[in-house]
């Protein structure tokens, strides 16, 4: 099919779609109103199991099969990226040289970097508690890493980043997830069921799972973005070409 | 009061991100861009958690205003030095 043909049912889906779109969006609920049936139900089961932030409850608890999805689906968008950024065979390291940083970015750089990295971790501990969880918390904790890179050079950055293990955390990020799922499966119940003690509601241990799941998500996410942007910043300054191209 | 405040708040984050998204779009040069789509990433950072999303929120900013800018600054450094040797 080409030319004229093929746009016939290009069109028919587009309107079909937008048909289905404009039926669904007359049908929703007005904005602002009072009237969440959804919502009711979702702070409903939350309460029964002792988890103050229902958005974590929904997450990690009520649709964690879900989140076990989008685990997932960044693993393999990770695992993809590693691949095709590799070093092939025509193409060689070149170590770049160290930049000079103004000293207010280099102070700016040591205050914020410790800072950053322990309101990660904080976002990822608190996820059954307050906004905020594994994935939030990861991306905070691995871009905190880089301000060792904007505030100092990519060397030091390398040193506190072995690609590595953070690979490794990575998988095991991943297999935590999946393994914690099998054990609702053996405690009786089903895959990812909350089996643990929900413990006392609005505390550190509370949510039974939720903790947990949040936790190997955190390990995940971090180290999938570390690893993720270790391939990119390596491709833009370290790997070159047969050609010699310099920095 | 309070209502009235919440439409403000509302509306202005809704025309922060208007405008952030369209200058985005309009922008040719990737560079300039990756900084606009920071801005656009901030500007839904701070929509979503007037409409009482902050979970949103949070990944908003962290992804939105942090990564994807970054990794694309760091693609256009690659393809720009690159592009030098030819």
């Amino acid at each position: 099919m080409r030319g004229p043909i093929r746009r016939w049912p290009l069109a028919a889906g587009l309107a079909a779609t937008a048909a289905l779109l404009v039926a669904a969006c007359l049908r929703l609920p007005h904005f602002g109103g009072d009237r969440h049936p959804y919502g009711d139900r979702a702070v409903r089961t939350a309460l029964l199991q002792r988890t103050a932030n229902t958005v974590s409850s929904v997450n990690f608890d009520q649709r964690a099969l879900d989140t076990l999805g989008e685990e997932s689906i960044l693993f393999a968008a990770v695992l993809g990226t590693v691949v095709l950024l590799r070093q092939t065979r025509d193409e060689h390291r070149v170590a770049p040289q160290p930049a000079p940083v103004p000293p207010p970015l280099r102070r700016y750089g040591t205050l914020a970097l410790p800072v950053a990295l322990l309101i990660g971790l904080y976002v990822i501990a608190h996820g059954q508690l307050s906004p905020g969880g594994g994935f939030q918390g990861g991306v905070v904790v691995a871009t905190a890493l880089h301000l060792l890179y904007v505030a100092v050079d990519y060397r030091a950055l390398e040193r506190i980043r072995p690609v590595g293990p953070y690979e490794l955390a990575d998988g095991v990020g991943e297999a935590a997830y999946v393994l914690l799922g099998a054990a609702g499966l053996l405690a009786g119940s089903a895959y990812l069921a909350n089996t643990l003690p929900h413990g006392t509601f609005n505390t550190m241990a509370s949510g039974g799972t939720v903790p947990l799941l949040n936790a190997a998500v955190g390990m995940e996410v971090a180290s999938g973005v570390v690893v993720l942007l270790a391939h990119f910043l390596g491709q833009a300054l370290e790997i070159v070409g047969e050609e010699g191209e310099r920095t | 009061m309070g209502d009235a405040l919440d439409d403000a708040l509302l509306a202005a984050g809704l025309l922060l991100v208007a405008a952030a998204a369209t200058a985005a779009a309009l922008c040719r040069d990737p560079a300039r861009q990756a900084v606009l789509l920071s801005l656009l990433g901030l500007g839904l950072a701070l929509l979503f958690t007037v409409l009482q999303a902050p979970d949103v929120g949070l990944s908003q900013l962290a992804v939105g205003s942090a990564v994807t800018p970054l990794m694309l600054l760091l693609t256009v450094r690659k393809v720009r030095r690159r592009k030098r040797h030819e």
